[in-house]
């Protein structure tokens, strides 16, 4: 029991490493990465429900007390954003196992898919801002072979726009960090909160430092102005990686700003976190005019993802529960959905063997079933009611009036209505309209591949219907932001 | 005409064994003086080189038939499976701990746990270096 929370690192981590030991067997390599997929999604609950039942668990790593050592701190944000990674990376797994070729799997595809989660659940679980710093690259150079994975002439082309990108970034982390160490001698997230809230005049350096965090949290979530490399990198690589990067890359940056902009920069609100509103509206403006843009079904949900980036941050900058719990059920909600979509996309542009809307038309006659699942997704991005995207928006519009940004709420709600449209013409222009494909002329069948993506709508179902089951986690997600003291009486044991 | 690298050659013979014990010695070293996996991993690899540079990619590979992705592999597993190892006592992931031992001929040495995860480094860096350096080096 003393070790629990290293578990969800270590599971993904040794089965990559046993897979880096016969990469020629693919059976082996399938077989072993489901059941450790599995396993996962049963233990990350099993975790969540003990964190609900006895409140933050921490691992002190090698014994050393925090904030000496490294910690690992799973709190309820970090506890439902890994079972979500897990649940997510299942259906994708099994997705890329029907698409993905023999070629790439006999070239370790699997076992960098696994120490892509190491690295995102680590990312989640600790609490240190160094470790959160290592988890990123681990994260990061699995993302980069896995981008190039197969090198084709585009990915090739976008994974240098990528690499190039995600190094200077993460320079810029390692500048962030320095500067916040000699600030504040420390780096266990714990303890830098409680030495910068206890300042009685916070240095503007603090408010200089938050900002750069900013920019490197920005780069990595795709936050405007810093999110021109996505569109590119995630239309590169086949749907199977596109839908993990989606569905956790940006997430993972996403997270970093909740944690940092709860529990260390709280001491100029004023400023940083109206930066941060302004760039969250921002972002949901360019996000919205590129997926109207787009004639290319990719492009249209690639630009989806930066919206959504948009609607979380803006919770973030409320700093109001409200905005908090809106923005935690969205993060969750986008994760799922996400997810859904890519894979959905995956599975159309395999049938109409073009990821061109004009030149798709009348997939609904032979592939009913993939036409419905893309259309209930599309209503639960867009939030309708009983679909799990409706409580997300509620609770970040009530959390917004709190805050009093009405004009960002304006935005947002335009910005829905937009989403809708940009998705729907997919709908109407792809699965109804004139037939363009016999079904002769039509690449493979969907059948293996509607599978995981029926999985992932279910549960974007239950997370709507089951609204009120998920509130209390939320809640309580929510709370420990807010109240960084929780935190840093469990890190810190004081 | 084939060049006749015999001094290189017989140079290399020689000064790869001091290059191998050279680089052990520091890998001993490391938990008290500098030293460690990395680095030590590191100059086993540049000893590795050396043979490389002098003969050619098909001699080495004759002299030593290891894949060194395998090598990483299992450099990854001893250091997760030293973490692992305090799961045994009961104690935090990565715990480790040290005592005195006294050896036949070496006499009292001091041999702590962070020593196994240095292997585990010793071998990654080892199966790393050589990995991207052979695959650099076939044509292929």
């Amino acid at each position: 029991m003393t070790n629990l929370m290293i578990w969800p690192i270590l599971i993904p981590l040794l089965t990559g490493v046993v897979l880096l030991l016969a990469p020629k067997r693919v059976l082996f390599q399938r077989a072993l990465s489901l059941i450790a997929g599995v396993a996962l999604i049963v233990l990350n609950i099993f975790i969540l429900l003990s964190i609900h039942q006895d409140g933050i668990l921490t691992l002190e790593l090698g014994g050393w007390n925090p904030p000496f050592g490294i910690v690992l701190v799973g709190d309820m944000l970090a506890a439902l954003l890994i079972t979500t990674t897990s649940i997510v990376s299942l259906p994708i797994l099994l997705f890329s196992i029907y698409t993905i070729g023999k070629e790439r799997e006999q070239f370790y595809f699997y076992a960098f898919y696994q120490f892509l989660i190491t690295g995102v659940i680590g990312a989640f679980l600790t609490g240190d801002l160094f470790n959160l710093f290592v988890f990123f690259e681990v994260m990061l150079i699995s993302s980069y072979i896995l981008i190039v994975h197969g090198g084709t002439k585009i990915q090739l082309r976008e994974s240098f726009k990528y690499v190039l990108v995600n190094v200077i970034s993460s320079a810029f982390f390692v500048v962030g960090v320095a500067y916040l160490y000699a600030v504040t001698g420390t780096l266990n997230i714990a303890h830098l909160s409680e030495r910068i809230n206890s300042l009685d005049s916070p240095a503007p350096i603090l408010t200089v430092i938050a900002v750069l965090f900013l920019i490197v949290f920005g780069l990595k979530g795709a936050l405007f102005p810093l999110y021109f490399w996505l569109p590119a990198s995630y239309t590169a690589p086949p749907f199977a990686i596109a839908a993990i990067f989606g569905a956790l890359l940006t997430k993972v940056g996403i997270y970093s700003i909740f944690r940092t902009y709860s529990m260390i920069f709280t001491h100029d609100i004023g400023f940083t976190h109206q930066l941060l509103s302004i760039l969250a509206a921002l972002t949901m403006v360019i996000g919205i005019i590129g997926a109207i843009a787009h004639q290319d079904v990719k492009k249209i949900l690639v630009y989806n993802v930066i919206v959504a980036v948009g609607f979380v941050l803006f919770g973030v900058s409320t700093m109001t529960e409200a905005g908090f719990i809106g923005a935690i059920y969205y993060v969750l909600h986008d994760m799922v959905i996400k997810g859904a979509l890519f894979l959905l996309i995956g599975a159309m542009v395999i049938v109409a063997g073009t990821s061109h809307l004009k030149e798709m038309g009348g997939l609904i006659k032979h592939h009913p079933r993939l036409g419905w699942m893309f259309f209930t997704a599309t209503m639960a991005l867009v939030g309708v009611p009983p679909l799990s995207g409706f409580v997300g928006k509620l609770m970040l519009i009530q959390g917004g009036i709190e805050a009093g940004q009405y004009g960002i709420i304006a935005v947002m709600m335009v910005t829905s209505l937009l989403i809708l449209y940009s998705m729907i013409r997919i709908f109407l222009k792809g699965f109804y309209g004139q037939i363009k494909l016999l079904k002769a002329d039509q690449y493979g069948s969907s059948k293996g591949l509607l599978l995981p993506c029926a999985f992932l709508i279910t549960v974007s179902a239950l997370m709507g219907l089951g609204a009120e089951a998920l509130y209390p986690f939320a809640e309580s997600a929510a709370k420990t932001l807010l109240n960084p003291e929780i935190y840093i009486d469990a890190v810190l044991k004081e | 005409m084939k060049t006749n690298d015999v001094i290189l050659q017989t140079m290399t013979n020689v000064v790869l064994f001091i290059v191998l014990i050279f680089s052990i010695f520091i890998f001993f070293n490391g938990h008290h003086e500098p030293g460690g996996g990395f680095i030590g991993g590191l100059m086993t690899s540049s000893a590795l080189v050396l043979l490389l540079l002098s003969y050619d990619l098909e001699t080495v590979k004759k002299v030593l038939p290891i894949d060194f992705k395998i090598v990483t592999a299992i450099g990854l597993l001893v250091a997760v499976g030293t973490g692992m190892g305090s799961f045994l006592f009961d104690a935090p992931f990565l715990s480790q701990t040290y005592d005195y031992f006294t050896f036949p001929v070496l006499g009292e040495l001091e041999l702590a746990t962070a020593l196994l995860f240095d292997i585990g480094v010793y071998l990654v860096v080892i199966g790393i270096t050589l990995t991207i350096i052979q695959t650099i080096g076939e044509d292929k």
